[in-house]
């Protein structure tokens, strides 16, 4: 099954402020007690969103300013802790197409980057223009272009990096290794049979 | 032949081929599975069709929603119970062994590994679950990864991976009575921080390491994570031998020195080159705490809570943030700030060993009045040879709760969860926000000797000073 090639994403943005947002934060632990990820979407951020009777609290994803937003903006190591690909998943799900922080912890990274959900980073100076950008006006428009390695909004250019090899995959619509790596079956088994254990 | 470490060894003679994105196919020998990041897999798999290729390299148990306290099916919670038994079908429909609750084999999964001989030197370990770094005492390769690679794990035994560079972390010198694995490793984390290790495999060595135990071992491998490692790992020797030696899965007697020789050849040859070296004193290692809301977010039992306006500009904001979570005055001494549960367990401390240590100090002694204290072997078989010693009458009579293996409230995916703000003295490896399963409690991490010590004080306390270490 081919893949999407993503080589750009657009959306509004919002912002989900601090550094280290780790994924105990993204997803509580509570809510991955499910056998697929189809409802994950729904408990994002809970326990920042939402105080102990489940009434939403002051948070950018409550902000109905910022309801059809699909890029978030972060600070440095974003995704930190579990390697539970929960977070990433419920981010995908809840409508986000693309991640801006500092960096990443990377094993978030990695799940990410197969779901076909661009992980960016931006430098400090930058983040905070175009979290300021974002803040004044909620409903400008971002343009991610993976392949100029550069977002645009409003007459601004804010550059990013991006790993190479995950830029490479994103473009070329071959995030999802699987199909790649059935392929080498023959290596496989070469490989397994070289080992000492099994 | 240029020397290499065993990162390097390990690598290659697991690598398939380059992929199209130049990242490695990588040979993972060995996989292990558990109740909350593998059904997903498995259902990817049946949406594409695909079957598992070796259901012989795949081990299962379950351990994150196991509850601790109910020995029945169906369990209370009805969600658990409804993984614990996909889990069960899956394993089932596929041939995946399963260390099921019944079997006496159960309990976290990186417990189990080591504990059957399923984790041995110059294997590739994954698993989803970012803790597999634990293996890496054996001089295994261990990765934690995310569902998706399960599922690319189940349908083909590999996974697509950057390689990473190498940093060996050296602790010489001896470590002070009362100081344990647990110090060592929330030291090094407090040093190089929380994401110092990204893009690098730790190699522990040095005096330290080579006199560690294997579940010593265990525990400072077990949280490279905690600082951005993805893997660590400690070179084998005869130690790592002597603890696989007679094992379940370990080899058997006509291959066992075939399999010796193959193991020490794995460890990192003399003169071998890092990308980095890091040196520890172990004398400047004392009892650590952490106080904040990452593990590097740590001081020394004789330090005082570091205030937002002595740190650096850059950290000020998640000094402040720490602070106000866990509700505490930077400037306060660590030592005296008053607990309210004490826990005992997980994949980082949950070991024999550990509470053979507890166990051998909490003689005549009680946990403080109102203090909530509980003990969770880390597998079954944990619990039945501490049981045999009789353990576990020592901590119920120094008024600890006995638990049934799982990981508990490490991250309270289970009945064992903190109450509204409550603070725990907890031996597990994150103190996140709401990690211990209420949104506002909060989490010190500490070894089982000093979480034993605050339990009876009532308050976080020197446990060389109540213990005559
Ligand atoms: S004990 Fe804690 S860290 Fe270890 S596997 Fe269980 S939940 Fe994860």
């Amino acid at each position: 099954m081919a893949l999407a090639k993503i080589t750009e994403v657009t959306g509004k943005g919002i912002c989900v402020l601090g550094d280290d947002i780790d994924t105990d934060r993204i997803i509580p632990a509570r809510f991955m007690k499910c056998v697929t990820f189809d409802g994950l979407g729904e408990y994002l951020f809970h326990d920042v969103r939402f105080d102990e009777d489940g009434k939403p609290k002051v948070h950018s994803l409550n902000d109905p300013a910022y309801q059809n937003a699909s890029i978030i903006i972060s600070g440095a190591n974003f995704g930190c802790g579990s390697s539970r690909e929960h977070a990433p998943q419920s981010i995908y799900r809840a409508g986000f197409r693309a991640i801006i922080a500092g960096n990443f912890a990377e094993i978030f990274f990695g799940n990410s980057i197969n779901l076909g959900m661009p992980c960016l980073s931006m430098n400090e100076a930058n983040r905070k223009k175009l979290s300021d950008l974002v803040i004044g006006n909620p409903d400008a428009v971002l343009k991610i272009d993976l392949i100029e390695c550069k977002l645009r909004s409003e007459n601004l250019v804010f550059p990013f990096t991006l790993n190479e090899g995950a830029r490479d995959s994103l473009i070329r619509g071959m995030w999802d290794p699987l199909d790649e790596l059935i392929e080498a079956n023959s290596e496989i088994e070469r490989v397994s049979r070289t080992l000492n254990y099994t | 032949m240029s020397s290499k470490n065993l990162f390097q060894k390990v690598w290659e003679a697991h690598t398939v081929g380059t992929l199209s994105n130049e990242q490695t196919q990588l040979f993972v020998g060995r996989h292990l599975i558990h109740e909350v990041t593998s059904p997903q897999a498995f259902g990817m798999l049946r949406e594409k069709n695909l079957s598992v290729r070796y259901p012989e390299r795949t081990f299962a148990t379950v351990d994150h929603i196991v509850p601790t306290n109910e020995s029945s099916e169906p369990y209370s919670d009805s969600l658990a119970d409804a993984m614990i038994k996909e889990l069960r079908k899956n394993c089932d429909e596929t041939g995946i062994t399963f260390f099921d609750v019944g079997s006496g084999m159960q309990g976290i999964v990186h417990v189990v590994g080591p504990e059957q001989g399923l984790t041995q030197p110059g294997m590739t370990i994954a698993c989803g679950d970012s803790h597999t770094s634990t293996h890496g005492a054996f001089g295994a390769i261990a990765f934690g990864v995310g569902t998706s690679q399960v599922r690319d794990l189940l349908a083909t035994q590999t996974m697509a991976l950057n390689p990473l560079k190498v940093r060996r972390i050296e602790v010489n010198g001896k470590l002070e009575p009362g100081v344990y694995a647990k110090d060592v490793i929330l030291h090094i984390i407090r040093k190089l921080g929380v994401n110092g290790g990204t893009g690098f495999a730790y190699e522990y060595g040095g005096t330290v390491f080579d006199g560690f135990s294997m579940e010593e071992r265990m525990t400072a491998c077990n949280m490279s994570i905690e600082g951005g490692a993805r893997v660590g790992y400690v070179n084998p020797d005869e130690k790592t031998f002597d603890y696989l030696k007679g094992r379940p899965y370990a080899p058997e007697d006509k291959d066992w020195d075939s399999s010796v020789q193959v193991w020490r050849d794995f460890a990192s040859d003399e003169g071998c080159s890092y990308d980095d070296v890091v040196s520890i004193d172990a004398g400047e290692i004392s009892p650590t705490v952490t106080w904040g809301i990452n593990p590097a977010q740590a001081v020394s039992i004789d330090e005082s809570i570091p205030s937002v306006s002595e740190v650096n500009p850059s950290d000020q904001e998640s000094v402040r943030e720490a602070l106000e979570y866990m509700q505490l005055e930077g400037g306060t001494p660590i030592k005296g700030i008053p607990i309210d549960v004490a826990f005992i367990g997980s994949c980082t401390n949950g070991r024999l060993s550990d509470l053979e240590e507890v166990a051998s100090r909490i003689h005549g002694k009680k946990v403080k009045e109102g203090v909530k204290a509980i003990v969770v072997p880390g597998s079954q078989i944990v619990s039945k040879l501490a049981q045999q010693r009789g353990l576990d009458k020592v901590f119920i009579e120094a008024g600890f709760e006995w638990r049934n293996a799982g990981c508990s409230m490490c991250l309270a995916m289970n009945p064992d969860k903190l109450i509204g703000d409550q603070l725990c003295a907890s031996s597990s490896n994150r103190n996140f926000k709401g990690r211990q399963g209420s949104p506002t409690g909060r989490t010190m991490l500490m070894s089982p000797t000093m979480v034993a010590a605050a339990a009876i004080c009532g308050v976080v306390t020197d446990s060389r000073q109540i213990f005559n270490s």
